[in-house]
């Protein structure tokens, strides 16, 4: 019953009545014997499409109006969600290190690119001792940083990674935030996968005890 | 005075071989610029001022490159064929009057190397003959894209002459002569002179036909790169492949000269202004070719045999029969 539907609506597709700047193309017959041929060919030399192409060229030399990026010395902007190579964010409350050491990101890895190693401090909690990307491996799928309970791995915009060896690989204190960008208060968030959306304060909803 | 003939001549030998070597490097640099603007485009600009240097560069790299003749090739013609290209475009240079004869240092001086009575014929005859280095190219490369490419020449290069003959006839008939310079004294009287005006229908075969002899964009069937790689030049490498694009280039530069010579009134007079309005004709039938580059599609090769044979061919011959009535 459902199926019968979509087909009924795909077969009422009648777009000249949702919009009307549709129109059917105008396909003349094909000529078949010489003269028709030849017709065609007389049509088409002396309408003047090869003046317009002429003109079309021309018009856009004249207004040179050059869509050019001069690469290295000027940059496209990319999106705030592009995801390039990773970086590890601080908190901004005690500009620590917001990785927990919980080695979900290491688990969730399709192609087995991250390494983590954790020890217990002398306070017992879980210091990382070890982290690294091999990015000669990573497919930059995203995982990683929507796995992050702590929204600490995360990925950047730096996306000039050419290397003279084919496994590049990243260390911690490569990706962590710099303490004196981090005192400025620059440090950017990700807004890609996984990041919190914006105004979720606003939405938070305190948990109902009194059931 | 034998000598000093001797020694002239082959000054005006060296310069015009000096000259149109560098324009057809410098052709490339204004190709690429045409054509990256009507694309919106920047086109070179990172060598040198404006990305001039690029010429120059590409001149390094092409010298040295490496030489590499492929196995099974049929290495003698294989490397003798682009030297058959450049050579006879430069050789069809010879009957061609560059400029209005000028008096230099006392001595009068004509810039052109032979003025020979059968001048257009000769220039025909040796641009016909350059349909040898893309065939003994393609042919001896032992690549089937390569002989595709030489076939196709083949074909082309035939058809278009009989145009390019018989489109020519009828202002030879007019002139009654062959050589340049007669041409151009018979438009000298000015602009409405011109063999255009009295011979439009010639002026328009002949400037078709000038696109299959030099193989360029509208019929660009020799080495058609999205069909048949670069066609006879694919096996080519280094400066034998320069030789293949000198040749191209400095026949688009004389092809442009001999149009402008036999139709538009050549440099008139012989003034100064006639002799710059000679240049400037000929740099607009460059950039004419440049600019169908951009604007217009290939044809197919059967499309341009069929163009040749049942259009053009026909339409040059009534042109002639009635050249003929009128003149009677």
């Amino acid at each position: 019953m459902h199926n019968e539907h979509i087909q009924e609506h795909f077969n009422n597709r009648n777009v000249t009545e949702l919009d009307s700047n549709y129109y059917m193309v105008d396909i003349a017959a094909y000529p078949t014997d010489g003269w028709g041929k030849f017709k065609r060919v007389v049509k088409r030399s002396f309408r003047g499409e090869l003046f317009v192409g002429l003109w079309v060229v021309l018009r856009e030399m004249i207004k040179f109006d050059v869509h050019t990026i001069q690469y290295p010395a000027e940059k496209m902007p990319i999106g705030p969600r592009y995801r390039a190579v990773h970086e590890m964010k601080r908190l901004w409350e005690s500009d620590t290190e917001r990785c927990i050491g919980c080695g979900l990101c290491e688990k969730i890895c399709i192609s087995n690119c991250i390494r983590i190693d954790t020890k217990l401090d002398e306070n017992s909690r879980k210091e990382v001792t070890e982290y690294s990307i091999n990015l000669g491996r990573c497919i930059f799928c995203g995982y990683c940083a929507e796995v992050c309970p702590e929204l600490a791995i995360t990925h950047g915009g730096e996306y000039e990674n050419a290397s003279d060896q084919r496994e590049h690989f990243i260390m911690y204190q490569d990706m962590l935030t710099p303490l004196d960008k981090m005192k400025a208060g620059t440090q950017l968030e990700f807004e890609g996968f996984g990041a919190i959306t914006p105004h979720e304060d606003e939405r938070v909803k305190k948990t109902p005890l009194a059931y | 005075m034998e000598t000093a003939y001797l020694i002239e001549t082959v000054i005006k030998i060296v310069v015009i071989l000096l000259i149109f070597s560098a324009l057809a490097g410098i052709g490339t640099y204004f190709e690429r610029k045409v054509l990256a603007f009507m694309q919106r485009r920047l086109g070179p600009v990172n060598v040198g001022p404006f990305g001039l240097l690029q010429v120059a560069a590409d001149g390094i790299k092409l010298f040295t490159k490496e030489d590499i003749v492929p196995t099974n090739v049929v290495a003698r013609i294989f490397k003798i064929a682009p030297v058959i290209t450049a050579a006879t475009a430069f050789m069809a240079a010879a009957a061609i009057p560059f400029l209005p004869s000028f008096t230099l240092f006392g001595y009068e001086v004509h810039p052109i190397v032979a003025d020979i009575n059968i001048g257009i014929l000769y220039i025909l005859g040796i641009m016909g003959v350059g349909l040898y280095g893309p065939l003994l190219g393609g042919m001896a490369s032992a690549n089937k894209f390569s002989l595709l490419s030489a076939a196709r020449g083949a074909a082309v290069f035939i058809s278009y002459e009989v145009v390019t003959g018989l489109s020519i006839l009828a202002p030879i008939m007019m002139v009654g002569s062959l050589s340049l310079i007669d041409f151009n004294e018979y438009q000298a009287g000015g602009f409405t002179t011109w063999i255009v005006w009295s011979q439009p229908v010639a002026f328009i075969l002949f400037w078709m036909a000038a696109f299959a002899e030099t193989g360029r964009t509208p019929f660009h069937l020799i080495a058609n790169d999205h069909e048949i790689i670069d066609g006879f030049g694919t096996e080519y490498s280094g400066m034998r492949w320069g030789l293949f694009f000198i040749g191209e280039y400095a026949n688009m530069f004389f092809i442009s000269f001999v149009i402008s010579i036999l139709f538009l009134g050549g440099y008139g007079d012989g003034s100064f202004l006639g002799a710059l309005g000679l240049l400037g004709k000929v740099a607009f039938f460059f950039f004419f070719f440049l600019w169908t580059r951009a604007a217009w599609p290939d044809v197919r090769p059967d499309q341009l045999m069929w163009l040749c044979w049942k259009v053009l061919m026909p339409i040059a011959m009534i042109n002639i029969v009635i050249t003929a009535i009128v003149m009677m």
